[in-house]
């Protein structure tokens, strides 16, 4: 079972939709809903936080590789805050709260548990899918690390640093380009080596980010590896992309 | 002539019920100061999670202790309130509870720990400082003054009337405050002009608490 995720939001209507959005792209990871408040028997939830809806969608998420809880609001926060404090240590070990966007955050989250990937992973790709509107790019959607690559990894950087390097260039061949299923067949598969990948400037172990490039068709996809492991990411980037990601066109 | 009482759990009972008098009573003045800076709700929630604390008081036998009291308090509140305020005062009043250990009474100083260790709670949940322009700014003071009083050899209901009185003062203080935390925080200077409400409604419990136990208005 792969890694399940808990959507708090102040809104009952908000929680389920982010739920519906996110399951679109992981069918098979359970994503449970924990919106709004009790407002007593047979009334419809009122807008607020539910400390006992929130300890139910993590028992019921709960069933898998861990639990990535992702929420809106400050209250929503505080409230799975002490949900967590009321957990056996041993159930506690296996959740993690990400401090995320919710939308973009449950999203890449689902993508990268539907992949099988960690619990630490999950949610890693929740917590780097933070998006801004850049007007000045041609993409609609680029994320902060794209817009400045380099920012914001400076205190990590990779322990590898001075070992092998590899890098490469290629040209998006099929029709769909780096959309959603070969960001994460990208991700899932750099997961598995030892290197630090950089793609266009963006974690290449980020489903979130390397959709958020937004490379169509006859865009250039470039790679620069740091590690053990450095030129088989490489290898790994370049087949993938020449062979268009398997996809007929 | 003025009678103090005991802080046992019988004390903690009556608080517990003054306060949930006192809430409703002053809903419109929280809704009505929510309204402004926030999102219109801690005089609702408030007023739901302190009736259904009462509620449980009236449907099960009294719990012996202090400390059991507070927490059930704190165990309803959590789930009744959902706003802000449903964490946060659940954990100072867990965090109280804790404090109190098994105490059949809370002495002067134990009462001034307890306030503390409320104040602490919240700060730890809401992550807020003084000066946020939150309830840390009511607890903060209170939590101060109750210290002050209980080292210069107060009884336990004077270190209640002490925390009170600081907390009334300290929300006043929050009015012409900007908020950097919570929902008031998006508002920037628009926040500036009134009272915070966690910070009153801070207020409004202490003040029970002290009335419960015949503390001094100072």
């Amino acid at each position: 079972m792969s890694v399940g995720l808990v959507v708090v939001s102040h809104s009952e209507k908000i929680a389920e939709g982010v739920v519906e959005l996110a399951a679109q792209m992981a069918p098979d990871v359970v994503i449970v809903a924990a919106g709004g408040a009790d407002d007593g028997e047979g009334r419809p939830a009122r807008i607020g936080t539910s400390f006992d809806r929130v300890q139910a969608a993590i028992e019921r998420a709960s069933g898998g590789d861990g639990v990535v809880i992702l929420t809106d609001l400050g209250s929503a926060v505080m409230t799975a805050e002490m949900v967590l404090e009321f957990l056996e240590p041993e159930a506690r070990a296996s959740v993690r709260l990400a401090q995320a966007a919710l939308v973009e955050g449950a999203v890449a989250a689902a993508v990268q548990a539907q992949g099988r990937s960690t619990l630490d992973e999950v949610l890693r790709a929740a917590e780097g899918a933070v998006v801004s509107i850049r007007p000045e790019e041609l993409e609609p959607f680029v994320s902060h690390a794209a817009a400045a690559p380099g920012q914001g990894d400076a205190d990590e950087a990779p322990s590898s640093a001075g070992g092998p390097t590899a890098s490469g260039a290629w040209v998006l061949p099929n029709q769909m380009g780096l959309h959603a299923r070969p960001a994460a067949a990208l991700a899932t598969g750099l997961a598995e080596l030892d290197a630090e990948v950089t793609v266009n400037g963006v974690d290449g172990k980020s489903v979130m980010l390397l959709m958020s490039l937004g490379l169509g068709q006859g865009r250039t996809v470039t790679a620069e590896a740091n590690g053990p492991d450095a030129q088989a990411a490489v290898d790994f980037i370049g087949e993938a992309v020449e062979s268009g990601f398997g996809e007929s066109d | 002539m003025r009678m103090t009482t005991d802080l046992d759990a019988q004390w903690a009972v009556r608080w517990v019920r003054e306060t949930a008098r006192v809430v409703a009573e002053n809903r419109a003045l929280l809704i009505d100061l929510d309204r402004a800076i926030g999102d219109a709700d801690h005089g609702e929630n408030l007023d739901r999670g302190f009736s259904a604390v009462v509620a449980k008081l009236d449907s099960a036998d009294v719990p012996s202790t202090p400390a059991a009291v507070l927490e059930q308090v704190a165990m309803t509140l959590m789930s009744t309130v959902g706003g802000a305020a449903g964490p946060l005062y659940g954990t100072a009043f867990l965090r109280a509870a804790t404090s109190v250990g098994d105490a059949d009474v809370i002495d002067a100083e134990t009462a001034a720990a307890m306030i503390r260790a409320a104040r602490d709670g919240i700060v730890a949940r809401g992550k807020a400082e003084v000066g946020d322009k939150t309830m840390v700014d009511a607890w903060t003071p209170a939590s101060e003054s109750a210290e002050t009083a209980a080292q210069a050899g107060a009884n336990a209901p004077d270190v209640l009337a002490a925390a009170a009185n600081a907390a009334h003062a300290g929300a006043v203080a929050t009015e012409p405050l900007i908020a950097r935390k919570g929902r008031a925080s998006y508002l920037g200077e628009r926040s500036a002009g009134h009272q915070d409400p966690g910070a009153v409604s801070t207020a409004l419990i202490l003040q029970a608490a002290a009335d419960s136990a015949g503390g001094a208005v100072a």
